[in-house]
């Protein structure tokens, strides 16, 4: 296992706010070994053809009908899904764990694109509540605004919002990236554990309230900090960084990232050195 | 949980009854233990119309006490003997249902206060509505059971708002159900989505100053609380960014005039709303979907941020 002290990625990744936490206790990881994959099997994913297409009408269906007929159409190897009619229904398209183009021809509801594992995704008009929830990997832009606790828990990923989003964006986010071209609004970040958020709007009051880490960054106004949250220093690589993301995030074009606020932890209200004991957490 | 919708047409009027039953049973699912309705239709404004109740929906899933219908048409008799000594003379009469009634009232006075106080003080009877424009139509089951029951659809007006509830912090009965009408004041109602935590405190001190509570419910807090700040001289705006502050809890709330409609949202965002609007509509309710329901074609929706209050005129 890699030196986590000693490594100097760890620099790097230190200078852009990232891993700051000493780890002491014995870690959970498992890592992944190529020689054993015909041994791992990930339930509920097909291999897809992204050149295989088709469409689906959602209009006259139920959340769950639609969302296993998307898990039909992938097991028969379409890689590609435009979803026609949406019309703001809740949970579609929920549950995906493999690659796969999707695109969402109107709006979703609440909870759309949840527990996602790896597919890309366009929505061509806006998300309800909880948009992308524990996302885990994968791409997911939305072409319109979006509403409140965007990208939820999310541990990994890139999620998009091209407009404005509502409140708690990147509440207890835990890795990934979260980029909003417009306006957030109150308790952004608000216990966000890892993972990145750049606004490049206006945000609303209490920004990044409780949070133990991850860094975020804002284009515009900030309402108030919250709780812990605190500046630190836009570095030379935080800005190359903004500007590689926001490139291919097709967002933001010519924005002056340098102009930019940073906001950690202040880590003063967290405290968890030591990791849960293994004894513990298998007992639980 | 409990859903909120609203629209309010701008230089037109449009079939809001209808309109409202769409939206209000795409969001049956945050709850159905009863829906209520504020209309604001076409009239000739010269006489207030009065929404009232004698007595209680005691059917299935009803929190009320069962009452002899011959208590009914005693209530009634008292109405119509209590308004003719206020000088109130009964222009239409309608018996919706046993306990449900709309008069047509030529009445001259402006002040509400004592009008409602009288007729208020027979037991039994509520006040749902009064006013030139708005009626209040509630009653227990989900938005197509009531407008069905009340013959809604067929409503022309300029704007609406609605109430799907999810009974949590009182009793299913029509006198907890949504909308409320903002007592005394001639076409005010509200509808909330939320939990205010301060209730006590300001229900103690609204009655102090006078104000009326028909209920336990929280929600009606919110109408009481902006009536009394209009009573002090306040507009309707001024009122509901007052209650940014002078209400501690959770609350996306509408509220509705004769001529207007507004929004208020708590400085927490804790609850939605989903909001579109263009030069000759805005429609609003919990969840994109009850927009939806009257507008299918691909539309620009948003949320309203955290503490923010929105008014719209006719």
């Amino acid at each position: 296992m890699a030196n986590l002290k000693t490594n100097e990625k760890k620099t790097k990744a230190q200078s852009m706010g990232m891993h700051t936490e000493v780890l002491t206790g014995r870690t959970q990881q498992k890592f992944f070994n190529p020689d054993e994959a015909e041994n791992f099997y990930y339930f509920g994913t097909y291999d897809v053809d992204f050149n295989k297409r088709t469409d689906l009408d959602v209009k006259e269906m139920s959340a769950p009908e639609a969302n296993k007929e998307i898990d039909n159409l992938m097991s028969q190897g379409y890689g590609t899904i435009v979803i026609k009619n949406p019309q703001g229904k809740h949970s579609l398209g929920v549950g995906i764990l493999n690659k796969l183009n999707l695109i969402f021809e109107g709006s979703l509801g609440y909870f759309g694109m949840g527990s996602c594992d790896g597919p890309t995704v366009r929505i061509n008009g806006r998300v309800g509540w909880s948009c992308a929830e524990n996302l885990m990997a994968g791409k997911v832009v939305i072409e319109k605004n979006a509403g409140s606790c965007f990208g939820a828990a999310i541990r990994g990923g890139d999620l998009i919002c091209k407009g404005s989003v509502g409140a708690r964006t990147g509440i207890d986010m835990k890795g990934g990236t979260i980029i909003i071209g417009g306006d957030a609004g109150a308790f952004t970040g608000f216990m966000m554990q890892r993972g990145r958020i750049i606004i490049l709007g206006d945000v609303g009051i209490n920004l990044g309230d409780s949070m133990y880490d991850g860094t975020i960054f804002i284009g515009g106004s900030i309402g108030s900090y919250g709780s812990d949250a605190v500046d630190a220093e836009l570095t030379k690589s935080d800005q190359d960084w903004l500007t590689r993301k926001l490139k291919v995030a097709e967002i933001g074009e010519n924005f002056d990232v340098s102009k930019m606020k940073k906001i950690v932890a202040g880590k003063k209200l967290w405290n968890y050195d030591n990791l849960e004991p293994t004894e513990k957490k298998g007992a639980i | 949980m409990c859903g909120i919708a609203g629209l309010i047409h701008r230089g037109k009027s449009s079939n809001v009854g209808s309109e409202l039953q769409g939206m209000l049973q795409a969001l049956k699912h945050r709850g159905e233990d009863s829906t209520g309705y504020a209309l604001y239709g076409d009239t000739d404004g010269k006489n207030f119309i009065m929404r009232f109740k004698v007595g209680e929906n005691v059917g299935e899933g009803s929190s009320s006490i069962m009452e002899d219908v011959s208590v009914y048409d005693e209530r009634k008799k008292i109405v119509d003997q209590t308004l003719n000594e206020l000088g109130a003379k009964i222009v239409k009469e309608e018996r919706t249902l046993p306990y449900s009634l709309r008069y047509e009232i030529s009445y001259d006075k402006k002040d509400l206060l004592e009008f409602s106080q009288r007729i208020e003080s027979i037991p039994g009877v509520e006040i749902l509505s009064m006013g030139k424009s708005l009626e209040v139509i509630k009653d227990l089951g989900n938005a197509k059971a009531v407008c069905d029951r009340y013959s809604l659809d067929k409503l022309v007006g300029t704007h609406a708002i609605g109430h799907a509830r999810m009974a949590t912090e009182s009793g299913v009965d029509i006198k907890s159900a949504h909308p409320f009408w903002g007592y005394p004041f001639s076409d005010v109602s509200v509808v909330h989505n939320g939990q205010l935590t301060n209730y006590w405190n300001n229900r103690r001190m609204l009655e102090n100053k006078g104000m009326r509570f028909m209920s336990e419910c929280d929600s009606e807090l919110i109408a009481v609380y902006i009536a009394q700040k209009m009573r002090e001289g306040a507009s309707l705006e001024e009122g509901m960014k007052s209650s940014l502050t002078g209400l501690d809890g959770v609350f996306t709330y509408f509220v509705a005039t004769k001529d207007s409609l507004g929004m208020a949202k708590d400085t927490m965002a804790a609850k939605p709303l989903v909001l579109y609007e263009s030069d000759d509509l805005v429609a609003m309710g919990s969840e994109e979907i009850a927009i939806r329901s009257v507008l299918p074609q691909e539309i620009d929706t948003y949320d309203p941020f955290d503490g923010e209050v929105k008014v719209w005129q006719i």
